[in-house]
């Protein structure tokens, strides 16, 4: 059993906020002229692998010779049986994995290679796995050139299978990514969050340049955290700005749209936000704004409680008030 | 210990690059650095691998599965990543590995293969807590354009003015994204405005490339049957991305590196005494920015050099004759690009880009929040 | 091997722990940074080149080394590089770069929220992204398959590993960062089940959110400081990818570090990172580490595996070692990689 040292450090206050962060995006893989007839190859299942200046056969194929490193370019085709050189079991399949059931993870050797293919056997149970054992290709039903053509391998010694000619070489294979992570933020971003639940921006000022940072954090010119709580205005004054014109992905507003950087009155460091209430084009350097609040029943630990900042029509500031902050 | 550049090569540069894998496209720019150094695979004593975001390809530590293609296998293989500086960052790195007396020849090689997946995707990524203001790639920069020009009071068509040179420059390069002999200061004024106040034009393309380079020590120089560009010094600086006080349109950083690059270099006189610059500019108004960051004009001043023609091939400091990062912006290869053609330039390799007589180049490359700063300064003897 | 010119003159790391910290790390970075320093007699201005190691798909996004130069303090600013490695390459950079003459004094740090995503499937994307991440390799059951490979050699056995786990969580008692630890029994491991056969519980490192610094100086700026460990050698290189391409019971990346770093000779300590219990048992024959070489004393990474600093903190363990006269010679090695892949050896003397 593993016992766990808890440690417990700073001031007692609640736990740092956290939150999923979920990526994703289908990756475009071009493959060249050694991973594309491979993977055309799987489409039309064949196994192709190739053989680098020592005589040896590769598979996966090699792109550069590793001794000579110039290109691989003769290809040689495989059997689609081979020997487990290599093996070990999961119990508990991980999203993505080849099979959703209980599999075994095995390097294994086709008849024809020298070398061995990293992939999952179906085989039931971990008692039927064993080094040195005859496995075969299942193919999956759909195939597109990708290393999935290969659906797992299964225990036999031959196959019956016969390769297929079909359609355009493969060029481009597609692989999705999706990973999730729980995103941590720090104790005074948690305060910071949390004020604005409340309603309230907070700040912090450093002990060393006496700069107040909202959000709070730790000082980035002198390296020590930020401690004395000082509450900022939420209203400010436009240091710069630009018109957003282009469409892109994941926009929330139609363009055009102003996104500035806004100096709060109290704080020493801008924060990017929405300028909206008045055109684009009128939006100038030095305009004073104020926060625009959502419904407070709206409201939680989330700079989307404010909406965006909408022109005052207080006078101007003078350049010289906000031209250290550019 | 001295060390100089023995070779570069380069991909040519295009938004997809569908017809190589991540390894044959370093092997394009490898292949081609090898040949022009003259130098064979088993003299190469280390590589050095230069990338931005791993999530850009969607592979962790590529250099790992790129080991055999690149020739590293059995060697030492560093993985160097400092955002968009990251290419000048493996080309001084690599420059340290040789000064340090460590290697002979080191192969250093940097690439972005962006069309793997999307860059405005995963630099946009938004964590929670954070909000979803979306200002886009070029909403963080052209902000501080803006407060450049009401600093500077620099005339409005000064981005333009960039452009057209940057573009008509990387016309004369085979190996640029994005070649306009015919483009002109009316046409980059139509062409749409994106983030107010930057044009279409006056941004950058997206491209999948990669660049490469042998640097040797004396003994590899002077072995090489062609010319060598020496390294005379190289600097870094590095500050937050964001604090208070921070000077977003003339970074400290930058400033303090280039005082620290001229000082090392010997050089009193920047503006005099470089030849040919290749500034990293993925912004047409960066020009003139960084033309003050590094001294070559006062602050303020820096947009008089371009409009007065003297940043073209033939002015008093060509910048970007290459066509820069307006014309092929493969984010990792980028800086190594700036600093590969500056020793080019000094080689007299340029081919139709070539600046007469070039002696003494500098090669920069900057990255985050304009926050992390590479330079050097190569020469002919 | 010449003189040593530059020298370990501080170390300090955080706690391992299941779940610790933000994701950017800056928090736990603050106070390590104090405390090295503090150890090294440095003041933060003082230190003329900072590198660190860290992984952006720890974090889950782009960049996210950016935001620990605030716990810095970087302005002015700084001279300052960042490897996508584990930190011991940052030190190998550091290393160099004082040996070069352009820096007199380093930190070297590293760091990451491993607990942040499902690690294990994380790292499969370390493998080949044509023929083998797409299946999601999970990085446990691709250390089992070289555990295999090195049972059927008869290379180890199962016992044997489970030994190595018991002499580290013994050790780790007196570590106070260690996050596994305590007086195990072999054949009550034995017992357990298997987590991806032939690997148990004990035969993996935990999954630990950490960080580590260690501050290096050169020439005479070493030699003034009473507490030091002095560099004999570094080296490190790396093998093929492909799991199916190489021998997994060798490590040759390994065996020519080693040589290179100057690893022969007489050893009192030699830290090794090694994730799996058989790891360490390859990493010895792979090094050629003798009987009388006291191994893992901090317990290693098996006891406290902080992803991107756990090799860094090896070469900080060999180092405390040193600096506090418990070893004359004492050694740190760090891997990366799927399957000790990507090997690096720093061998440390007391003079």
């Amino acid at each position: 059993m593993r016992r766990l040292r808890t440690c417990f450090t700073g001031r007692v206050t609640a736990p740092p906020l956290s939150a999923p962060l979920n990526i994703s995006f289908d990756y475009t893989r071009s493959l060249g002229p050694v991973l594309g007839p491979f993977m055309t190859g799987l489409r039309d299942r064949r196994v192709l692998g190739n053989r680098t200046a020592d005589g040896r056969v590769h598979v996966p194929p090699l792109e550069y010779d590793p001794a000579t490193h110039a290109p691989v370019t003769d290809l040689v085709e495989v059997r689609p049986t081979g020997t487990v050189t290599s093996w070990t079991w999961t119990d508990r399949p991980l999203d993505g994995q080849p099979l959703d059931r209980p599999f075994g993870w095995a390097l294994i050797r086709l008849d024809g290679a020298d070398t061995a293919l990293l992939h999952a056997v179906d085989a039931g149970a971990r008692e039927r796995m064993h080094t040195g054992m005859r496995v075969r290709i299942r193919w999956a039903s759909e195939r597109t050139g990708h290393i999935r053509d290969i659906a797992c391998f299964e225990p036999g010694a031959d196959s019956a299978d016969r390769a297929e000619a079909a359609g355009e070489p493969v060029t481009i294979m597609t692989t999705p990514i999706r990973l999730s992570y729980t995103h941590t933020t720090s104790e005074d971003e948690s305060r910071y969050l949390r004020a604005l639940a409340e309603g309230r921006l907070l700040g912090q000022r450093c002990p060393v340049c006496r700069k107040v940072y909202v959000p709070p954090r730790v000082c980035p010119a002198d390296g020590v955290p930020t401690e004395e709580e000082v509450t900022v205005r939420d209203h400010g004054t436009v240091t710069t700005f630009c018109v957003v014109n282009v469409p892109f992905a994941g926009q929330r507003l139609d363009p055009p749209y102003v996104v500035a950087q806004i100096l709060l009155d109290g704080a020493d460091i801008p924060i990017p936000h929405l300028i909206l209430g008045l055109p684009a084009d009128r939006v100038r350097m030095g305009m004073r704004v104020a926060a625009v609040w959502r419904d407070p029943a709206s409201w939680t630990t989330s700079p989307e409680n404010i909406e965006h900042f909408r022109p005052t029509g207080e006078p101007d500031s003078p350049y010289e008030s906000y031209q250290e902050h550019l | 210990m001295l060390a100089a550049v023995l070779g570069t090569g380069q991909t040519q540069h295009r938004t997809r690059r569908t017809d190589v894998s991540m390894a044959g496209l370093c092997r394009e720019a490898i292949d081609r650095a090898l040949i022009d150094a003259g130098v064979e695979w088993p003299q190469i004593d280390a590589v050095v691998v230069g990338k931005a975001p791993d999530l850009f390809e969607g592979v962790m530590m590529p250099e790992l599965f790129l080991a055999s293609s690149l020739g590293a296998v059995g060697r030492p293989l560093l993985r160097v990543h400092t955002a968009g500086s990251v290419g000048g960052a493996t080309a001084n790195v690599a420059a340290t590995l040789v000064r340090a007396g460590v290697h002979r020849r080191v192969l250093a090689v940097a690439f972005e293969k962006q069309s793997e997946s999307n860059a405005m995707w995963a630099l946009s990524i938004q964590p929670p807590f954070t909000a979803p203001i979306g200002a886009g790639a070029g909403g963080y920069f052209a902000p501080h354009i803006r407060s450049y020009i009401r600093r500077s009071h620099a005339p409005g068509h000064i981005g333009a003015l960039v452009a057209v040179k940057d573009r008509r420059n990387g016309a004369l390069n085979p190996y640029a994204h994005l070649r306009q002999p015919e483009i002109t200061l009316e046409s980059v004024q139509a062409s749409a405005m994106l983030w107010d106040p930057v044009r279409y034009d006056e941004t950058c393309p997206s491209s999948d490339g990669a660049c490469a380079m042998v640097i040797g020590d004396q003994a590899a120089a002077e072995a090489s049957g062609r010319p060598v560009a020496w390294i005379r010094a190289t600097a870094m600086r590095t500050e937050p991305t964001f604090f208070a006080g921070k000077d977003h349109v003339n970074p400290r950083a930058g400033f303090e590196a280039a005082q620290a690059l001229w000082q090392a270099a010997g050089i009193s006189d920047p503006l005099e005494e470089i030849d040919v610059a290749e500034i990293y500019v993925p912004f047409s108004w960066f020009e003139p920015m960084w033309l003050e960051n590094l001294g070559f004009a006062e602050a303020g001043h820096g947009w008089k050099l371009v409009e007065a023609g003297e940043t073209r091939i033939g002015g008093r400091l060509p910048v970007n004759p290459s066509g820069g990062v307006l014309c092929s912006n493969p984010i990792g290869a980028s800086g190594m690009l700036r600093f590969a053609e500056a020793a080019m330039q000094v080689m007299g390799r340029a081919g139709e880009h070539q600046v007469e007589g070039a002696r003494v180049a500098l090669g920069h490359a900057y990255g985050g929040g304009s926050q992390f700063f590479q330079m050097w300064v190569v020469s002919s003897s | 091997m010449s003189t040593p010119e530059v020298a370990v003159v501080g170390f300090a790391q955080a706690p391992c722990l299941p779940s610790a910290g933000t994701t950017s790390g800056v928090e736990t970075l603050v106070p390590i940074f104090r405390r090295a320093l503090a150890e090294a007699g440095l003041d933060r201005r003082d230190v003329d080149f900072w590198c660190s190691g860290s992984s952006d798909y720890l974090a889950g996004r782009a960049f996210s080394f950016v935001n620990a130069v605030d716990a810095i303090g970087a302005y002015p600013p700084i001279c300052e590089s960042h490897v996508e490695m584990d930190a011991a390459w940052a030190f190998y950079e550091a290393y160099v770069k004082i040996l070069a003459g352009e820096a007199q004094t380093a930190v070297v740090y590293g760091f990451g929220k491993a607990s942040a995503g499902v690690l294990r499937r994380v790292l499969a994307l370390q493998l080949d992204p044509y023929v083998a991440a797409p299946l999601w390799p999970d990085s446990v059951s691709v250390a089992a398959l070289q555990a295999r490979c090195a049972l059927d050699g008869g290379i180890v056995t199962e016992r044997a590993m489970a030994e190595v786990a018991v002499r580290s969580r013994a050790d780790a008692a007196g570590n106070p960062y260690a996050q596994v630890f305590g007086d195990f029994d072999v054949d009550a491991l034995l017992a357990e089940r298997y987590v991806a056969d032939p690997l148990r519980v004990h035969d993996c490192a935990p999954v630990s959110d950490g960080a580590a610094a260690l501050v290096l100086a050169g020439g005479d700026r070493a030699r003034q400081h009473p507490r030091r460990a002095w560099i004999s050698g570094v080296a490190h290189r790396v093998d093929p990818p492909g799991l199916g391409e190489r021998d997994l019971t060798l490590v040759p990346s390994a065996t020519a570090a080693g040589e290179a770093a100057g690893l022969r000779g007489a050893l009192d300590v030699i830290e090794l990172h090694a994730p799996f219990t058989h790891q360490e048992l390859l990493l010895r024959a792979a090094l050629g580490v003798g009987e009388r070489v006291r191994i893992n004393p901090s317990g290693g990474a098996l006891c406290g595996n902080p992803m991107f600093s756990a090799g860094l903190a090896r070469i900080g363990a060999a180092a405390e070692e040193v600096m506090s006269g418990r070893a004359r010679r004492a050694a740190g090695h760090a891997t990366s990689g799927p399957a000790l892949q990507q090997n690096l050896v720093c061998v440390l003397e007391a003079s």
